[in-house]
This record gives structure tokens, sequence and C-alpha cells, in this order.
């Protein structure tokens, strides 16, 4: 491993580890509506946007309220994306003059950007005017990762024992603490860094072999920092953060990684202080961060090997450097691919379909786990979900009904909560099988043998675990992706969501059970594992049989030197 | 009278034997299974296999279909004879106890005092019967007038009997050994002790508790997710190619994934625990509350008969200056040869411990039973010596001049908890009795157990501080709370339930039954009043207080059996999937690679399968020991106790299968069939 290598991991994993601390105090400062720094100039605007709403900072909704706020709210701008995309040939600052999008693609994009997925079945610099890319999705790039982060709230207010809170006042919070200042942060470091930041149309240069050459650029480096904060993930342009005017150096490369990272992890320890469990927060920092590095070195490992079949021709004793950016190196590869797929970001720097197999089982993991720190509140609810199932799982074999935070785990949670895991795999694993089994979804599997499954499993797994990354390969323009994949990225989103707030409420409503001895801890090395093992063991029993047919047919292809023609 | 011969009835066992044998096919009826979501996939997709076996067009594949058809078709039948053996068990508990109650008649007391024969299960609450000596109690109710002494061995196997006096409660199914009574009738039958006893021990009554409820819901659901995957896998992995899987298989699959051996076993578990309950001598009145003993997290004892033996004990003599130990022990034995009562008991023994020489002469004389006015008693001895011992301010009285020691050894004894008790010959004080609290055996340790366990031990006595305090220290509770009333008991438990602890306490007396009650658990003694019978959701045939221990653990042990069982079960998944996804794929040549999965290396295809298979089943009853006893319990930390049970049954549970479908598949190669 070269010392490049090593200093980028440590800088970016060191980093987080310590940002979460005095982001997640702010965080908890913040959302207890404790005095912060930013109080004097954003509180008159706040109180502002909350008489507007006819909220204030204290007032509560029950959990179906708080769902359909989100959901509501989200259908709302969901509606407004798509008839702004259906309309884009006539709105202003569309210098390229791109005309209205289609039914199909508009639905996709409105779906996959107001969900946070930001699939994109489509380009940017040849699709999307100015207009569409900072009203219409960067506008959404910054409100549904805030609805999530909302969700996330009140599904931490409820465990703690607190009121749920206002879907409003968390949103606007969310957006004026959080996000807003992040973006200005993250925005002018990039535009220091050479990312681009113009409303100024498409440069036509004359190279120096005598042709011309359109280079695409617009309001980037906004977009940037707004991407990565939110676990957005929709590129400016196709190529995403692998393009130089994306993503131009190592240093911005590090920078993008900690931005998805950093909101995520301090949840975590949010949790633990809105708890006052922060061993709690610990333990389960711990469990998604091994997880973490059980994907980076799944992804780096094998990538730095290389593909046997090449290795064995003598061609190279290299890494597989296939589809990578040179100037991220493995190290900044590896490091931006396992945060992408960890926090589902969905971004990327480097192309997905050129990924050996074990890499890219790696990926599936981050997206089918969707807890490894995951979207922020969004990836926290879906970790708490499985320490419910854990609990009541391996809880009872402590002589007593299982508690988590001193709340009984009953028939009404334990049901809610393993619906809500249902869900995930119910939708990868229906939406796959029926674009493998009717013709209209074959027709978008350009590549043979268990990769082209994979492609498609991929794309389902991205869509329900509101990633947004592709492996490529895929028909993901044709009609029935753009459909399949938005029914799913809706379903992926607000399902889970809204069962798991019931079960927020009804833990809430529950009284709470003192801690003694008899209780089983859930801040302790054995929690850890035991969660960890849970965790992996329920996942595995859902999705191996599909590894198997795809990355994993794949591998033992690969180890036997199979090419197909 | 040669038909009568012929019709002789079977022997119990073998009788038990076909109405089990005949429960487990009865339960097969798919009306039945739904309530069991799991296996009532495994009974659909024997259906399915049949089906399959019975439509196949070549011989090889419908060998195979009608293999696996009859491997699932087992599998369903272990899991019908697992339940039908639990409540096999149970019946047999219930026969014995449902033997008493068979003949019962009742003399109905009428208006004008005469009385008229009536069947039992004619007599309603409120009426009023007769019972004389022999007859058996045809219902529960109180007795109004007259003793009696009571057998009532049939529900408690205790053969020693009990006292009846006016107050007291009789129960259904007792059979009077002396004297009659006037009982009234405070239980319509169906609803008595026994009949819940009996509905209890069979299942007939049996509701989910809430515990089982949620692991049903989610092993409803996990049944769900697998459905999912083997439905999808079908399409997913025909991308491959047409023929990639074979129906049979994917059912084989299915039910290998489906947590066959928890779903199997999980109304054997429940019944079970509520047999042991019945074994201890307790009875529920619903699978609830001893689910709830589980989590109980205080304990509220009553000091006399709970943590100490019920009656107190003569530990030592304390004379006065001038007076030998051996003179005040003789007065003392002398005074209490006539004296029947526990602590006169004890107090000849003391003495005769203490004396030289063991035999002495009885002396002849008047004895002075105890009464309240004098808080005396004693004897009249017929050489003119009167002996006294009782209350020591009473003896100050008595005597000339009491010795000034005399008070000072009283004050003493009574410092340290103990009771003093005097005794004088003569007008003449020689000396100060102590008397004590003694804790039962093993309490202490079982308490330190308890704590390990979380679980908070309280002594509420109406006993003054000082003695409370002393009892409390010996036993080692972790609270005492003296000169309680019963009012201040029922405080107590609001208290705790406030901050939202889950209360178990004991009670015999009408006063008790508030707190009876209000407890998470109540464990009412069935010497005790109807009120407290009524207010507890257990009664305790034994009447021993002490035994709220083991229904708590009894409690614990089934929850934790579920959990142990469903982690078992889930943790064998793992191995399955290893044996059956290289196999289910190995006709297709692109796949073939898969096979490096193949760690076990099970040598065919369909041997692999149907190892898996066969594991899957035969586990079934080989848990059935562990359902029906429970698992191994012992009282630790919940740290400790996870961590033994992860290890045990989650850790064991992923390897064992690996050695299993290895071992079975082995076995098969030898009759060909892999």
């Amino acid at each position: 491993m070269s010392i490049s290598t090593m200093a980028t991991w440590v800088v970016v994993i060191g980093g987080l580890l310590i940002l979460c601390k005095p982001m997640g105090i702010y965080l908890y400062r913040v959302f207890t509506f404790q005095p912060t720094v930013l109080d004097r100039p954003l509180r008159p605007v706040e109180n502002g946007i909350f008489r507007l709403l006819h909220v204030t900072r204290d007032s509560n909704m029950s959990a179906v309220e708080y769902g359909l706020a989100f959901v509501l709210t989200n259908m709302v701008w969901g509606i407004m994306a798509y008839t702004l995309l259906r309309i884009q040939g006539i709105l202003p600052f569309n210098p390229e003059h791109f005309g209205n999008l289609n039914a199909g693609l508009s639905f996709n994009t409105a779906a996959s950007f107001v969900t946070n997925t930001n699939w994109q079945a489509y380009s940017g610099e040849n699709t999307m005017s100015y207009f569409s890319q900072f009203a219409v999705l960067q506008f959404l790039q910054f409100v549904t990762p805030a609805s999530g982060a909302a969700a996330g709230l009140a599904f931490v207010r409820g465990l703690s024992g607190r009121q749920l809170g206002n879907f409003f006042v968390d949103l606007t919070l969310v957006l004026t603490r959080v996000l807003l200042p992040l973006s200005i942060l993250f925005g002018l470091a990039f535009v220091a860094l050479g990312v681009p930041d113009t409303l100024a149309p498409y440069l036509h240069v004359h190279t120096l072999a005598g042709q011309t050459q359109i280079i695409p650029r617009g309001p980037i480096a906004g977009w940037e920092a707004i991407e990565h904060l939110g676990q957005n993930g929709g590129g400016f342009t196709g190529a995403n953060s692998a393009n130089p005017l994306e993503n131009p150096s190592a240093l911005t490369n590090i920078l993008q990684s900690i931005a998805m990272g950093l909101v995520p992890v301090a949840f975590f320890y949010m949790f633990g202080l809105f708890t006052g469990r922060k061993r709690l927060a610990w333990t389960l920092i711990a469990v998604a961060g091994t997880i973490f590095l059980a994907m980076l070195a799944m992804i780096y490992f094998p990538e730095m090997a290389g593909n046997p079949i090449i290795n064995a021709l003598g061609l190279s004793g290299h890494a597989n450097m296939v589809g990578k950016e040179l100037r991220f190196g493995m190290g900044g590869t590896s490091i931006f691919e396992t945060s992408t797929m960890a926090f589902t970001t969905g971004s990327v720097v480097s192309a997905h379909d050129s990924f050996l197999p074990i890499p890219s089982l790696a990926m599936f993991l981050g997206m089918f786990l969707n807890m490894v720190f995951g979207g922020k509140g969004v990836g926290l609810l879906n970790m708490l979900m499985f320490v419910i199932l854990t609990i009541f799982l391996m809880g009872l074999m402590v002589g007593r009904t299982p508690e988590f935070l001193g709340k009984k785990i009953e028939a009404k949670e334990v049901s809610l909560t393993s619906v809500a895991f249902l869900l995930h795999p119910l939708l990868i694993l229906v939406g796959t099988a029926l674009a493998v089994a009717i013709p209209a979804g074959i027709a978008g599997v350009f590549n043979p043998g268990p990769h082209g499954l994979s492609e498609v499993l991929y794309g389902f797994t991205s869509a329900a675990a509101n990633n947004g990354s592709a492996m490529g390969g895929l028909g993901a323009s044709l009609p029935f992706y753009e459909v399949a994949l938005g029914i799913v990225v809706i379903l992926g989103r607000y399902a889970s969501i809204m069962a798991m707030l019931l079960v927020a409420e009804s833990l809430l409503q529950k009284k709470a059970v003192p801690q003694t001895s008899g209780t089983m801890r859930t801040d302790t090395p054995l929690f850890w594992g035991v969660l960890l093992g849970s965790i992996v063991i329920l996942n595995a029993l859902t999705f191996f049989p599909v590894m198997a047919l795809g990355p994993l047919a794949e591998h033992y292809l690969l180890m036997a030197h199979h090419v197909f023609g | 009278m040669a038909s009568a011969v012929r019709k002789q009835p079977l022997s119990d066992t073998s009788s038990r034997l076909k109405e089990l044998v005949r429960d487990t096919f009865v339960k097969l009826n798919p009306r039945t299974m739904l309530r069991n979501p799991v296996m009532f996939v495994v009974e659909v997709g024997t259906v399915v296999t049949l089906w399959l076996t019975l439509s196949a067009r070549h011989s090889a594949s419908r060998n195979y279909d009608a293999v696996v058809t009859i491997i699932l078709f087992m599998t369903v039948v272990f899991a019908t004879f697992a339940e039908a053996y639990a409540e096999s068990r149970g019946r047999a508990q219930a026969e014995f106890l449902r033997r008493s109650r068979a003949s019962a008649r009742a003399r109905l007391l009428k208006s004008d005092g005469s009385w008229d024969w009536l069947d039992g299960s004619a007599l309603r609450q409120g009426m009023r019967i007769r019972i004389e000596a022999g007859d058996t109690v045809a219902g529960d109710g109180v007795v109004v007038e007259g003793v009696g002494a009571m057998d009532e061995s049939a529900i408690t196997g205790e053969s020693a009997s009990v006292i009846k006096a006016p107050g007291d409660s009789v129960t259904g199914g007792t059979v009077l050994l002396s004297d009659s009574l006037l009982v009234e009738i405070t239980t319509d039958p169906g609803n008595t002790f026994l009949d819940r006893m009996i509905a209890l021990v069979e299942g007939a009554a049996r509701q989910k508790t809430p515990n089982e409820i949620a692991l049903s819901a989610l092993l409803g659901v996990l049944t769900l997710i697998f459905v999912l995957v083997v439905v999808t896998l079908g399409p997913i992995a025909r991308y491959y190619g047409p023929h990639t899987v074979n129906t049979t298989t994917l059912v084989a699959l299915l039910v290998c994934l489906i947590p066959t051996t928890i779903g199997a076993l999980l109304s054997a578990i429940g019944i079970a625990g509520m047999n042991r309950v019945a074994k201890i001598n307790v009875v529920a009145k619903s699978g609830r509350a001893v689910e709830a003993s589980g989590d109980i997290d205080t304990l509220i004892l009553d000091k006399t008969g709970t943590i100490t033996i019920g009656n107190r004990m003569a530990t030592e003599f304390l004379p006065v200056p001038g007076v030998s130990v051996d003179t005040l022990a003789e007065a003392a034995w002398i005074a209490s040869l006539a004296d029947t009562t526990p602590e006169g008991r004890s107090v000849v023994e003391l003495a005769e411990s203490v004396f030289n020489s063991p035999h002495r002469q009885v002396p002849s004389g008047e004895p002075v039973p105890f009464s309240a006015q004098t808080r005396m008693s004693g004897i009249d001895l017929a050489d003119g010596r009167s002996i006294r011992k009782g209350a020591v301010s009473a003896i100050v009285q008595l005597v000339d001049q009491p010795p000034p020691d005399l008070e000072l050894a009283a004050e003493r004894v009574a410092r340290d908890g103990g009771t003093p008790l005097a005794v004088a010959v003569d007008r003449q004080a020689l000396g100060i009795i102590r008397l004590k609290d003694i804790v039962k055996s093993g309490l202490k340790e079982r308490f330190a157990e308890f704590r390990a366990m979380g679980i908070r031990t309280v002594m509420a006595t109406g006993d003054n501080r000082i003695t409370a305090q002393v009892i409390a220290a010996e036993a080692g509770v972790d609270a005492v709370l003296a000169e309680v009333n019963p009012e201040g008991k029922l405080a107590l438990i609001q208290q705790e339930q406030a901050e939202g602890k889950l209360v178990a306490m004991t009670g015999d007396g009408t006063n008790d039954a508030p707190a009876l009650a209000q407890a998470d658990v109540g464990l009412a003694m069935n010497i005790g009043t109807m009120a407290a019978k009524e207010a507890g959701n257990m009664v305790d045939l034994d009447s021993n207080p002490t035994k709220l221990l083991d229904v708590i653990e009894v409690g614990k042990q089934l929850l934790i059996t579920r959990g142990a069982l469903t982690t078992f079960s889930i943790a064998n998944d793992v191995a399955k999937y290893f044996a059956i996804v290289p196999a289910m794929f190995s006709v297709v040549p692109i796949l073939h690679g898969l096979s490096a999965l193949n760690i076990m290396g099970l040598k065919t295809p369909h041997g692999a399968i149907l190892s898996a298979l066969i594991f899957n089943a035969l586990i079934i009853p080989a848990l059935i020991p562990f359902a029906v006893k429970g698992v191994r319990y012992r009282p630790q930390s919940a740290d400790r106790l996870l961590l033994r049970n992860i290890i045990n049954w989650g850790v064991v549970g992923v390897i064992i299968p690996f050695i299993g479908i290895w071992g079975i598949d082995r076995v098969l190669g030898l009759f060909g069939l892999a």
C-alpha cells in the first residue's frame, strides 16, 4: 500500500472520526433548540419562515402527521420538478437551448431526485438547462436530504422519549443550520481548488490538433458541495465526479469523501446525545465503521491484485485501472467509492461497470445494508431498525421481554420493523425478477453472463437504497426502467420511513423500564459482535442467492479464465 | 359379559400414545395449520411437490420429487407431533386432576336447613352446601361454619391434611376427612381452580402470550422474506436459460430457509412452560402471567413464612447472675413440654441440647395455657412449684424483685432483632430465652443470584424496624420496609410501577387482595382467603411463598428457550445455503464455478439438497426435549447469559448443520442415494 493511499485513507477516516463529535454536538444543540453560533444572523430569518408556515419551534406532530407532511411536501416538489422539466425549453437560463424532457425521463428524474436517490437516466451536460440544473435539481438536492434528515430526527426524538417534533421546523433548521452553511463552506473550497461555477455558456475551444471541442461547464462548485453534503450523488455531468471539472484533484476527492460522511456519522453521535447514551452511539459507529472498513478492503485489495485473466496474459502485473482516474489512483478511488456506497450518495469517480466481482460485491453490500452510516438521518433509521430486530431476536436469550432504551419491544414494533426490513429486498428482488423475465426488461441488458444480471440487480438495488449510482451497461433510459426504477425509488424511500416513524411513536408512548443488570446492554463489545453478526446473517440469507448468480458466479468464471466472445 | 372383557380399557400409556398419534395427524388440517404460518408454508410446499411427483414425466425426476415430498411431509408431521406431545404431557397431568372432580355431588342446603343431592356441575355462585366427612368438595368455596381436616392431596400432591375453619377457602376436588363444614360456593362450574388448571395444562385455554405474538409476527415476516427470495429466484435464475431451476428444488430451498425449527416448536415451548408451572404446583391463571414473571424487576416479600421459616425458634438461654444455664434450661424445658406450638417445641429442643445428661424425668403437673390476658404460659407442678414463661413485661410484674439484669438482657435481645421470653419459677426470674426468626436456608444465595439477574428484593413486614433490619441483613435482601400495613404494600407496588418496574408479590389475606391485584405477578397462597386467590394471577397450591422465585425462573427459562431456538433456527440457514445453492445451479454450465461454494464436499446435487432437507426435518424432533424441558438456565447477569446463549445456540447453530448435512450426505451415499 502506497504512502499516498494510506495518507488519503487516514485523512478521510480520521477526519470523519474527529469531526463527528463536534458536529454531533452542534446538531444536538440545533435540534434541541439550544443557542448555537449562527443564532444571531439566522434566527430572524427562520422566525419569518415559521410565521409564514404558522408553526413555532416547539410545535409537535404525531407520527402520521409527520409522515404525511414529509410525503406530501415531497409530492409537491416532485410534481413541480416534473412540470418544470417538461417545459424546460421555454424557461430561462438555457444557453445551450436544450428542449423539453419526455414524460418517462421527467418522471424518472423527478422521482429520483425527490427521493434523494439521484439516479440519472440522462447526462446533464447534453440534457439539462442551467435553470433545470440549479432551480430544479439542485433545489431538490437541498430539500430532499433535509426531509430525510428530518424524518431521522423525528425517529431519534421518539426513541429518546421526546415528542417527534414538527416536520417543517426540522426541515427549515436542517437547511439553514446545516446544509446551507456547509454548502457555502465547501462550495467556496471547491472554487478555490479549481471547480468552475458560472452561468456562462459552454466553452468552444480550438484544440492543438485543429479541432473544435465543446467543454460543458456551469454552476458546478455549488452543485458539488450539496451533491455530496446531502448524499445526493447526481452528477452535474454524466461522468459525475470522474469529470475533472467536478472533481479536479486528489484534494477535492478527499474533500468530497469527507463531505459525504460528515453529517451521517455525526447523526450517529447526535443520537447518543439525544438518548444520553454516548457509548451506544460509539457502538453503532463501530458496527457501521467495521462494515465500512470491510467494504474498503473488499474494493481496494482485489482491484490492486488486478484482473487474473489479464495478469495471466502477462500484459500487466498491475492493478485493474480500467475505468479509473489516474489522478486519484487506487487509494483515492477506493475510499471515494466506499464512501459513496456507504453513505448512499451515488456519485462516482470511476466506472462501476469495470470493477472486479468482489469489489462490486462490496458495493452491493453497502446498498443492501443501507445503514453503513447511510444518508443522514435515514441511515441511522435503518441502523436502528436492525438494532431493534437484533434486540428482539437475541434479547429473548437473556430471559426478559426484549427492550431497547428502556422500552419494551412488542408485537406492534416488531411487525412494523420487520415490514420495514422486508420492503428493501422486496423491491430489489421483485424488480430484478420482473426485469429479467419480460422482454422489455431484457432489452436493456447489454452484457452477457453474470455481469449483465449484476447490472440489472445493481440498478434496482441502487434505486431501492436511494443510492443513485449506476453500474452502467444497462439501458436505463428504456421506458421500462424509467418507470420501474421510478416506482422503486418512491416506495423505497417513503414506505419504510413511515413504518419506522410509527415504531418511534409506539415506543414513545410506552412507559420506560429502568435498566438493571438483567437488561441486555447495547453498549458493549458483545453487542457490537451480536449486532454485526445479525446484520450480516439476516442480509446474507436474503441476498445470497442473487449474489451467487451475479458477482459470485462472475468471480468464479474470472478465476476459471472464462472469456465471453 | 364376554363383550365387557373384550372391551377392557387400554392401559394408560398405550391410550395416550394412540391419542398422541391421532392428534399429530388431526393437527395437519390446513385450517388449524393456518395459525402457524411457517408450517403452513411447508404444508403448501408438500402439496406442490406431491402434485409435481404425480405429474412428472421421467421416472428419475419423479423419484426425486417423491423423496422431497416425503421429507416435507415428515417435517410437517414432526411439527404437529411436537405440539401434540407437549399437549399430551399436559393431558396426563390434567387427567389426574380431572379424576378427582369427576364424581363430586353436593348436598345443597335448603332454606329450611335440610339438604338435597345436587350434581356438582349444577352448583352456582352463592349456593350453600354441606360437606360431611368423606365427601369430595364439589366446587370452590369459603367455609361459613364448622372446622374440619381436609385432604388436598388431589391438587397439591401433599398428603398432610389441612385444617379448614370459617373464612378459609376450600377447593373443588379435595376431600373432607373429619367433621362437617358449611360452605358457600364462590365460583361457577367450569371456572373453578381445578377447571382452570386442567384447561391450562391441556393447552385448551392457551392463548398466545404477548411475546409469543410478537415472535410469531417476526417469524411470519421472515417466512415472507424467504418466500420472496425463492419465488423471485426462479425468474432471476431463468436469466441463464429456461431450465435453470427445478420447482421441487425451489420448494426444498424455501422449506430449508424458513424458520421451521422454531416454527414447529413454538407452541410446544409455550405449552411446556405452563406445564412446568403446574408441575411446581402453581396454578397460573394465564400464560401472560407466567411470561410476565420473567420480566419482574422487584420482588416484594413478606418476612414471616417467606423469608423466615414460619415460626421463631429459641436459640439461646441468657440466665440472670446467680442462675446457671442448666437451671434456666431445665425450667424452660418443663414449662414448654406441654406447649405444642413450634416456638414451644423449639425451646424443648434447645433445652435438651443444653442438658448434659439427656434423660430427665418428666415431672407431672397441671399445664397453664397461654392467654392473651396473662401473656404467659407454663405449668403448675405436683411438687408445688409453678413455672411461667412469657412476655418480659408480664414476668416482670409477676416476680417479687425483678433483677435489673433481666431487663438489660431482654433489651439486648430485642436490639439484635430477636424476641425475648422471660422464665420465672415461683415468682423468681431465672433469665431470658432468645427467640429468633430463622432465615430459610439457601435464600441468601438465591437472592444474590436474583441480584445478578437485576431483580431487586424488598422485604415488607409488619414487624418493628429492628427485627426487620436484622432479618433483612441476614437474608441479604436489597431493601427493607418495616411496620407496613397492606395499604403500605399497595403504595410500595404503585411506587415501583410508576418507575416502570414490574413487581411480583405473594399474599394470603383478604387485606392483601388489592396489592395482589395491583402487582404484575401476584402469587396467592392456597390456604389464603378466596379474595386473595381471586386477586392474584397465580395460586400456589403448596402455599409456599418462596415458590415465587421458582415461578420467575420458569418465566425466564420460557423466554430464553424461545430466543435460543429462534437463534438456532436462523443460524442453521447459513449451512443450508452452502449445501443447496451450488447444487441447485449445477445444471447450468456457466454457473459451474459455484461448486466452489460446496465446502462440505457433498457428492451429488440431489444428495446435497436432500441432505439439507433431511437435516432440516430431523432437527425438529432432536430439539423437542429442549422445547419441552426448557434450555439450561443458570441465574446470571444479562451479559453473561447472552454471551453463553449466543455461543451455545448462535455459534453452535451455525456449525452443527455443516456437520449434520455432511454426515447425512455420507449416509445417503452408502445407500446410493447421493
